[in-house]
């Protein structure tokens, strides 16, 4: 951040020392003015998810039906039945159990990949490589959630695997989450990895180290805080992750742990929710609120470890 | 740059104990397979849905409108409800995007407390889970203040709003990208800052922004989430003829054929999953065609 502001800043005041001040012209001063109204439209949005959530979460609370203490620790979420149950935990846990799936998944191919790409790699295969990562990482998940569904469950689980899962099954959702995230782990991990300076190869290669030693024990130890920050922000898109859970994971709140068995998510209750015309003020409408209040929560403090973690590695290297 | 070291290495030590060649060797096998799962899994995915979609696309397929019968089923009102929804998408992130990545990259001082603000929320929105964007969409562009209701304009808002922070982003790169001689050259020759920009750095660093506003282009017309909660709630069949008209689009299509049990309705999902897919690929091409024909090498 530093940097930039030296860089961008370096053209003015040098000028303005040696020529004295710039010129004026009318309407400059209203042109910066709008510039920074734009840029100030990101905190408004901001402030809107905030103010939205934040606003009908608190009605939700307010209801009779529903008390904190059900909310955070009650076993049973069923919102849109005559007596309806408030608890959070199953749509947690559905969320937890399937970002636990894709992380088993994603972390040992995320980091497989970056350490390939970065480590191994010619320039040939890494052209070819990334931008089909990248193609992988642009298809729309409701296609993933379409594979998962019509093909992977059935094909790969059920018939190859034999593993006698439901139609809609947590394990599907998850194993597919895990294989969407890989672009985002692979490359915060790739550039951490090329961040390390080639001298603390060159200095293990001078004592010996073969190139596999080197990637294990030098390039991976060093590029730790970029991995970390990778895998964190690969962890807040699975949490984020709606249409591949909605469609392959099923839509039944649960606290069975068998990921053969349907499970919903955070996201996949705001999905499934909000896609009937849920009226404005009802326990309904709320709870998608009250549900997204605490999903934007997760993901929030996921990404700060993450941005953390991206300065860390930043500041030693650069 | 790795390959350079290893050779030489061993042309100064010779060959490593065999011992460890072996290792190394299984070792670089293990990394090419792990690279290799995603992409697998990304050419199963292709191949499959060609074979459940490819035989579905027809000229009826596309020109038709949705229906409670496979055979007469077609997409044509979710073809014209993507691509208002990118009119919309466009109109809003191009001018809103450019303004503020360059406000960013040559007004804001980085030292002041509310630049730094402004910079750590794009990061942070930019990592926002899209459904959440949806909610805000529901409860103020939908309902509340603005009160559009599920119509082109509300759902065009709300994909703009997930896409901006990545306009942002790719826009300050861009802006970034051109070198400080060219700016230093215009303040010179006596350019006010506006003009500077204006005459010189913006012309310079269009190939890069415009790469960057049709990839977030193309990710918005594949995001699903937030239109489930502000599109269209029944079946639309018939093509928008507004801003306040209700839409359906083709991901919501897709979304709401998957959802049927009917397995016929599944493989007209995959035909328009097809078309999606060629339209991504039509403007991923045409960004990768910019960035590669007119960007310059400073």
């Amino acid at each position: 951040m530093a940097t930039d502001a030296i860089t961008s800043g370096v053209g003015g005041p040098s000028a303005e020392s040696v020529f004295g001040p710039p010129r004026r012209r009318i309407g400059e001063k209203l042109i910066a003015v709008a510039l920074f109204c734009a840029a100030a439209t990101s905190v408004v949005i901001t402030i809107g998810i905030v103010v939205s959530l934040t606003g009908e979460t608190l009605t939700f609370f307010a209801d009779q039906a529903v008390s904190v203490s059900g909310f955070l620790t009650g076993g049973q979420w069923t919102p849109l039945f005559s007596d309806p149950q408030f608890g959070i935990r199953p749509l947690v846990q559905g969320t937890l159990i399937i970002t636990g799936i894709a992380l088993i998944v994603a972390i040992p191919l995320g980091i497989g990949t970056a350490a390939f790409l970065s480590e191994y790699a010619s320039p040939r295969v890494r052209k070819a490589v990334k931008p089909t990562l990248e193609l992988l990482a642009g298809v729309p998940t409701v296609v993933f959630g379409y594979f998962a569904l019509t093909f992977f469950t059935p094909t790969v689980l059920n018939s190859i695997l034999g593993l006698d899962v439901s139609v809609f099954n947590g394990l599907a959702g998850g194993i597919i989450v895990g294989v969407l995230i890989v672009p985002t782990i692979a490359s915060v991990a790739e550039d951490a990895m090329s961040a390390v300076p080639q001298s603390l190869r060159e200095g293990a290669y001078g004592l010996g180290a073969s190139r596999r030693q080197v990637t294990v024990r030098v390039v991976v130890p060093a590029a730790l805080s970029g991995i970390t920050a990778g895998i964190v922000l690969g962890a807040s898109r699975a949490v984020g992750e709606t249409m591949v859970v909605l469609i392959a994971a099923g839509q039944l709140p649960t606290t069975s742990l068998d990921p053969r068995n349907p499970m919903e998510t955070m996201t996949a209750f705001i999905g499934a929710t909000g896609k009937g015309d849920v009226p404005t003020g009802s326990t309904g409408y709320k709870a998608i609120f009250a549900v997204g209040f605490a999903l934007f929560l997760i993901t929030l403090i996921l990404n700060t470890i993450s941005i953390r973690f991206v300065r860390r590695y930043r500041q030693v290297y650069e | 740059m790795t390959t350079a070291a290893a050779p030489e290495a061993i042309d100064v030590l010779g060959e490593a104990p065999s011992s460890h060649r072996l290792r190394d060797r299984s070792f670089v096998l293990l990394l090419a397979a792990l690279t290799s799962v995603a992409l697998i899994v990304l050419a199963v995915l292709l191949i499959d849905t060609g074979i459940d979609g490819i035989p579905q696309i027809s000229i009826s397929f596309l020109t038709n409108f949705p229906s409670a019968f496979p055979a007469k089923a077609g997409i044509q009102s979710a073809i014209t409800g993507t691509l208002w929804l990118m009119g919309v998408v466009t109109f809003v992130i191009v001018p809103l995007g450019v303004a503020s990545a360059l406000y960013l990259e040559e007004y804001a001082d980085g030292t002041r407390w509310w630049n730094r603000i402004i910079e750590v929320n794009i990061q942070n929105l930019a990592a926002v889970p899209s459904i959440v964007y949806g909610i805000l969409g529901l409860a103020y562009i939908v309902r509340g203040p603005l009160s559009l209701g599920r119509t082109v304009l509300a759902g065009g808002l709300t994909l703009s709003l997930v896409v901006l922070p990545v306009v942002i982003i790719t826009g300050r790169e861009a802006i970034r990208a051109v070198p400080p001689s060219i700016r230093e050259g215009a303040l010179a020759l006596g350019a006010t800052r506006w003009q500077a920009i204006w005459r010189q750095i913006l012309p310079a660093s269009i190939p890069g922004i415009a790469t960057g506003v049709i990839l977030s282009i193309s990710r918005a017309i594949g995001e699903t989430a937030p239109l489930i909660l502000v599109g269209a709630a029944t079946f639309v069949a018939f093509n928008p003829t507004g801003l306040d008209s209700p839409f359906t689009a083709l991901p919501l299509q897709i979304f709401s054929w998957i959802s049927q049990p009917n397995d016929q309705f599944r493989l007209l999902a995959a035909a328009a999953i097809i078309v999606l897919l060629v339209i991504l690929i039509v403007l991923n091409a045409v960004a990768i065609r910019l960035r590669n024909r007119y960007q310059q090498r400073w």
